[in-house]
């Protein structure tokens, strides 16, 4: 009996042993003792132990979990072999004991247990499971607090347990190596702090283990399982319990998720798995019935542009004329990519495989789709018009003959740009005013210079009086107006001349315009110079203009602020008067109608009209030019032209409006002066550009046919100084020639 | 004056504008959407003539469309699938955000499609007019089954692009339609006439594009998804026309041909089968199996108001045009692996010529190097290790040129590591007064029959030369005639100052000259002084017009003229070159 208790307690440490000791490679042999098919309880047991063996079991969690369901099936066999002992026992007490251990080998231990429980079956009666014997309640301590002490825990009645006598050194140890046959099969308990010695079949049950096969030698792993379900319904039902009431009822939950679905279906919120059209990509033929009935598509639609075709320039091999040079390239570089004329460097390479891709393929194409969707499109009119179409059909200059058409002479001799000619009515004589203060008269054929007359002013203005009976030029300079009788004619005409002139005697001052005026004669010097009559005014005299008739004289003094700006003198009774009570803007020119007793005076930017008899003005014609600078009548009277320092000359067709009937831009300056031929039908024009340009103008009689203006000749030869160029032009009274004089200092006639 | 006061804004072109944002929404749709709508319907802006008074008096800068194509915006249905998709998106988004996997695989199964087979009908009332919008929708396609599968856009689009853009060159090479080509440093452009209607499109040199980041991809796929589409019924339009099938099968006999090469390298049939359509090697199947070259003679009508000459020349046109089509017939030739396959089979096999190229570049080879027969082989590399003496070893460019000029021009210019003369681009039509570049002149005057001789050639340059001196001369005369006169006058003056100086002149006489009065010369001056005076006579308006169109005929001149002048410089510096080579020699 005490052996036997010995052999208990040895088993039983050798199982605490086990179950304690759980280093890494010691789990398959705790594994081996504890037959538990309890792990997750022993699991929680061991919970507390502490981190480094927690840590060595997770080293081969696969290896467990694998090993658990063998485990677990070894656990119901063992326990069903254990009942079946016992019942063998109740026939047979304590009989073939021996004969099992042999057989079965490896629950060696159970066997020694089962043993015991035949002795102790009060302390073993309820033992169903293989819950471990641990006589050591230490406790979840590690056992290295205990290394100090002599015991080792407590018993259960509370007495120490004291660690067995263990004297041995190093040497022990080695020789226990080499003499203990079986030092090999001993294993240290740290719990009970005894060595166990293993037996064979615990050997045996280690190798089998370590070599992966089952603990048990007769447990065949690979017969057939017995499944306790299978696809065949069985005749009797597994369990009795009868069917509950709710699987009768259909769910109330599903109902509301059906529900839910079918009023989602019905308010189409959910659709149905649409059919499978593979109809997309499948092409059939389109334009089969070609109705015309979408063909009106509304007018302001416009097919977009071609892209225009590549020129030579494009190509890969141009000719090398195409290929930029330095400065083109230059320029290329330089100017924006919007103002490029090519948006790429033409480039040129030897063969096909040289040629690189595109870089900027994908943005032509972007570019390309930008504009198709993105660009207003606009119907643009292009003028289809050959150029020469447009030149309107005039008649030829030939057929207009005659007009000048050469220079012929060039007047030489003063020294100062000369700002008026004027020919005699003569057509023999020709006056000139210049400002080197000098009137100077030439004899037209000839272009010789007959006399010269120092009048002591630059001169403004010069004109023959238009009556073929007396022979006077009056000149304006300064603020004075003088009347010279240049003695160019027959004896009868110039004794006439001196007779308008000089039986004034009875002549008294009438107006009030008198005492602004004072005429006088020359004396002396001067008398011998031609000079006889001396008018002199309160202000610079700009212009001087005879009528028709020669009696009347009219004279402008230009003057903003004042109403006292035309003056007009009778010779015959040196008589002045001030026809204008008011100022009506800054006078330029004026002139009389050559026929009928009109005047007109051409301010800065209108013409008016008066009419002399009644005294009022007629007509204000509007030239459309910022400032007139000169202006002709008509012979007909009709017909005024005006130009206008802003290189425009206006005819004007007094039957038909007093707007300009056409604005002619033929100079590239100020035009200086205009002037109308006499009998015919010509105009000319100068300019500070210095030509002079010379146009047909026919008349009609008939109201209804406008006039015919045809530009016929542009006249050049003087020579333009400081920016100005002709400053004025006459025609000669009866031939189709022009005289012109210029800032050059020189007159040119054209013939 | 009683009456309702008029307000303003409400008639008149106020009403005929919508601006861009107004109409969006008025449609209901996102900026997007409706330029997606834009693109689709075909609709653009339009630049008001008033733009302030469609803009209620305002200036600012705005974007107007027509109401009426607003309106007829409203009624389109495709509005309506893309508010579907916006829903579709917004549900699969919540599905998504809610991992509710079930309800976004029904969503992706019910994902909204539309089809554009109305809008193409709508757009395109008539099939001539789909032929003539089909530029912009061939360049596309082609661009685009030019990408790589991976990244810009859907790989089935890339697919599509490319079946349609092979139906389309396959129809082209059945046809014989190809007019002209030219090889420009962006690409290759193709001319080709279908119906009448002239068909130019442009096609990227094989590289990988490098995509650039400022390009918008979803604009561009929505006209590929328009574009495709179009050509699709296009192309099918075309093949039932010729009594093709399609979609295009290989011809019997050309299948046949081709079963008996090793197919192991396509594991798809299908694939391989695409393969061998984009080869360009075979010849389609027709429905009816008609006896080949079998056309009926055309009937000519004279065309009222039309005399003899002009139907001459139509003949004449129809007759080249014939023989344009037969160019290359009889060819046998040999593509090298470095030259561009899919351009040079395609225009040879335009023009009747056998192709064939290394087994290894491509499937559906039909011949080998090594057949005597071959004719030319089109190389594009410096010299060719093993050439065979009975074939022309050529650049490719020869092709290209023979297409343009019509005839087979002479091979020699185009032998290997020959200096090739320049590619001049066929789409040039040359006027009166334009710069014509010394090969075209040569090649015309091939055409004509002449042999191209050099000393001819100069000839002609110098003829050419002439003319443009006579154009100067023109400008110039005015010019010489003051001058004259200014020499003149400069005499006069001279003696007059003498004169007026009081000097005695010296009286000196000397023989006259007798002025050649050139009579044809001084009618000319008198007809360009008619010209200037009647000039000087022009209304403002048409001055300024008359005045605009001299200056670009100006331009024009002048630009010719320096073209020819570097030219003629380039010509000078080589023959220069050339003398001092052959000293050095």
């Amino acid at each position: 009996m005490r052996r036997k208790e010995e052999q208990r307690e040895n088993m039983s440490k050798a199982k605490e042993k086990s179950v304690r000791k759980r280093s890494g490679e010691e789990e398959q042999e705790e594994e081996i003792f504890s037959f538990s098919s309890k792990q997750p309880a022993e699991e929680e047991e061991e919970g507390g132990e502490g981190g480094g063996r927690r840590g060595g079991r997770r080293i081969c969690p696969t290896a467990r979990t694998a090993c658990s369901p063998a485990w677990r099936i070894l656990g119901v066999t063992v326990r069903r072999r254990r009942r079946r002992r016992e019942e063998e026992e109740e026939g047979d007490v304590k009989s073939g004991d021996e004969e099992e251990t042999a057989q079965q080998g490896a629950p060696s231990v159970l066997k020694e247990q089962e043993e015991e429980g035949g002795e102790k079956e009060d302390e073993y009666e309820n033992d169903t499971s293989d819950e471990e014997d641990i006589r050591n309640t230490v406790g979840n301590v590690p056992m290295e607090w205990y290394r100090d002490f002599p015991h080792l825990g407590y018993d259960l009645d509370g007495r120490k347990i004291y660690k067995p006598i263990r004297s041995q050194d190093e040497l022990d140890h080695f020789l226990d190596k080499m003499e203990n046959p079986d030092y090999w099969r001993t294993v240290h308990d740290k719990q009970t702090g005894s060595d166990i010695t293993l037996s064979e079949e615990q050997v045996a049950l280690v190798r089998r283990l370590q070599s992966g096969r089952f603990g048990d030698v007769d447990f065949n792993e690979y017969q057939p399982t017995v499944e306790y379900f299978s696809r065949d319904v069985m005749l009797h039902p597994v369990t009795n319990r009868p069917a509950d009431k709710r699987s009768f009822i259909p769910s109330l939950i599903e109902k509301e998720k059906v529900s839910k679905l079918v009023h989602a279906i019905k308010m189409g919120w959910i659709k149905p798995r649409r059919v499978e059209d593979d109809s997309r990509g499948r092409y059939y033929d389109l334009w089969a019935s070609e109705d015309s009935s979408i063909l009106a598509r509304h007018k302001m639609h416009l097919p977009a542009p071609k892209i225009p075709l590549p020129g030579h320039q494009e190509s890969y091999n141009p000719p090398p004329e195409f290929l930029f040079n330095e400065e083109e390239r230059a320029l290329w570089e330089q100017q924006d990519a919007a103002d490029r004329k090519l948006p790429f460097v033409p480039r040129k390479f030897s063969s096909l495989r040289s040629v690189p891709a595109f870089p900027r393929f994908v943005h032509e194409r972007f570019e390309r789709c930008l504009d198709l969707y993105l660009c207003p499109r606009q119907r643009k009119m292009r003028v289809n018009v050959d150029p020469e179409d447009l030149i309107p059909k005039l008649p030829k200059p030939r057929d207009l003959q005659p007009f000048p058409t050469t220079q012929s002479l060039v007047y030489r001799g003063h020294s100062g740009l000369i700002r008026s000619i004027s020919v005699s009515p003569t057509g023999q004589w020709l006056a000139s005013g210049s400002d080197d203060g000098s009137v100077r008269f030439w004899e037209v054929c000839s272009s010789r210079c007959l006399k010269t007359v120092q009048v002591g002013g630059a001169v403004r203005s010069v004109t023959w009086n238009p009556n073929t009976a007396v022979c006077l030029l009056a000149v304006a300079l300064d603020s004075r107006v003088l009347l010279l009788s240049p003695s160019l004619a027959d004896r009868q005409v110039v004794s006439a001349s001196e007779l308008l002139l000089s039986d004034k005697e009875g002549a008294e001052p009438v107006q009030g315009a008198e005492s602004l005026v004072t005429w006088s004669e020359a004396e002396g010097e001067e008398l011998n110079e031609g000079i006889r009559l001396k008018i002199q005014h309160p202000k610079a005299v700009h212009q001087v203009a005879w009528h028709a008739k020669g009696d009347y004289l009219a004279s402008v003094m230009p003057d903003h602020s004042s109403h006292l700006q035309v003056l007009i003198h009778q010779v015959s009774r040196r008589r002045s008067q001030n026809p204008f009570r008011r100022n009506k803007g800054l006078v330029q020119r004026v002139s009389f109608h050559p026929l009928r007793p009109y005047f007109f005076v051409a301010t800065q930017r209108s013409v008016r009209i008066y009419n002399l008899l009644k005294q009022e003005m007629t007509k204000k014609l509007q030239a459309n030019a910022k400032w007139i600078s000169s202006m002709a009548v008509h012979p007909g009277g009709d017909h005024v032209i005006c130009g206008s320092y802003d290189c425009r000359l206006s005819w004007f067709d007094l039957d038909l409006s007093t707007k300009p009937y056409r604005m002619l831009r033929h100079h590239k300056k100020a035009v200086r002066g205009v002037a109308y031929h006499r009998f015919y039908p010509l105009f000319a024009s100068a300019s500070d550009d210095g030509s002079v340009i010379v146009c047909h103008g026919t008349v009609y009689n008939d109201l209804l046919q406008n006039p015919l203006i045809v530009p016929v000749k542009v006249l050049r030869g003087h020579a333009v100084s400081q920016d100005l160029g002709v400053l004025d032009v006459t025609f000669h009274p009866s031939q189709p020639w022009v005289f012109s004089s210029g800032a050059d200092a020189t007159i040119r006639l054209y013939t | 004056m009683g009456g309702l006061q008029k307000k303003k804004f409400e008639r008149g072109s106020a009403t005929n504008y919508i601006t861009r944002n107004k109409a969006r929404k008025k449609l209901q749709l996102s900026l997007p959407d409706f330029r997606r709508l834009c693109i689709l319907k075909g609709i653009y802006p339009h630049e008001p003539k008033h733009k302030k008074k469609v803009n209620k008096g305002s200036t600012a800068p705005r974007t107007f469309y027509l109401l009426k194509d607003i309106r007829f915006l409203l009624h389109e249905p495709i509005v309506g699938k893309f508010r579907d998709y916006k829903v579709f998106v917004r549900k699969l988004r919540k599905a998504y955000g809610k991992s509710e996997w079930t309800s976004v695989e029904r969503l992706r199964e019910n994902k909204p499609t539309y089809k554009l087979d109305h809008i193409i009908k709508e757009r395109y009332p008539t099939f001539i007019d789909a032929l003539r919008d089909i530029d912009d929708a061939l360049c596309m396609c082609f661009l685009f089954s030019t990408f790589a599968r991976t990244g810009k856009c859907h790989v089935q689009t890339i697919q599509l692009c490319r079946r349609l853009t092979v139906e389309w060159m396959n129809y082209i090479i059945t046809s014989r339609a190809l007019r002209k080509v030219f090889l420009s440093i962006k690409g290759i452009y193709y001319q080709v006439e279908v119906m009448g209607q002239l068909i130019t499109w442009l096609v990227p040199y094989q590289f990988a594009h490098d995509h650039p980041t400022d390009v918008d991809y979803r604009v561009m796929a929505t006209f590929t998804e328009l574009y495709t589409t179009l050509l699709g019924f296009v192309n099918f339009r075309l093949y039932h026309s010729l009594n093709l099938v399609y979609p295009p099968k290989l011809d019997g006999k050309a299948e046949a041909e081709l079963k008996e090469e090793d197919e192991e390298g396509y594991a798809m049939n299908s694939e391989s089968y695409s393969e061998k359509l984009s080869a360009l090697g075979g010849s389609l199947a027709r429905v009816v199996s008609a006896g080949e070259e079998e056309e009926a003679e055309v009937d000519q009508f004279p065309v009222e108001g039309e005399d003899m000459e002009k139907m001459e020349a139509r003949e004449k046109e129809q007759k080249e045009l014939e023989a344009q089509k037969r160019l290359f017939e009889g060819l046998k030739v040999f593509l090298n692996r470095e030259v561009p396959r899919e351009s040079l089979a395609f225009i040879l096999r335009c023009f009747g010529a056998e192709v064939s190229w290394d087994k290894s570049v491509c499937i559906g080879s039909t011949f080998d190097v090594t057949d005597e027969t071959i004719t030319h082989q089109i190389v594009d590399r410096p010299n060719a290790e093993k050439q065979y003496i009975n074939r022309y070893y050529i650049q490719p460019q020869w092709v290209y040129d023979c297409v343009n000029a019509k005839i087979l021009l002479p091979v020699q210019d185009y032998f290997l590591g020959v200096t090739l003369p320049p590619h001049l681009s066929p789409f040039v039509e040359e006027k009166e007064g334009d710069y014509i570049p010394p090969e075209k002149l040569k090649i015309m005057a091939l055409k004509r029959g002449e042999k191209s001789e050099e000393e001819e050639e100069e000839e002609e340059e110098g003829e050419g030369e002439e003319e443009e001196e006579d154009e100067d001369e023109d400008a110039e005369e005015d010019e010489d005639e003051e001058e004259e006169d200014v020499a003149e006058e400069m005499n006069l003056k001279k003696m007059e100052k003498q004169r007026s100086q009081g000097k005695s002149l010296s009286v000196k006489v000397t023989p006259g000259k007798v002025k050649a009065e050139n009579p044809a010369r001084l009618e000319q001056e008198e007809k360009a002084e008619e010209k200037r005076l009647a000039i000087m006579m022009m209304k403002k308006k048409e001055k300024y017009l008359y005045d605009k169109i001299m200056f670009g005929k100006k331009r024009k001149i002048r630009e010719a003229n320096k073209l020819a002048a570097k030219r003629k410089a380039h010509d000078d510096a080589e023959k220069v070159a050339k003398k001092k080579k052959a000293k050095k020699q």
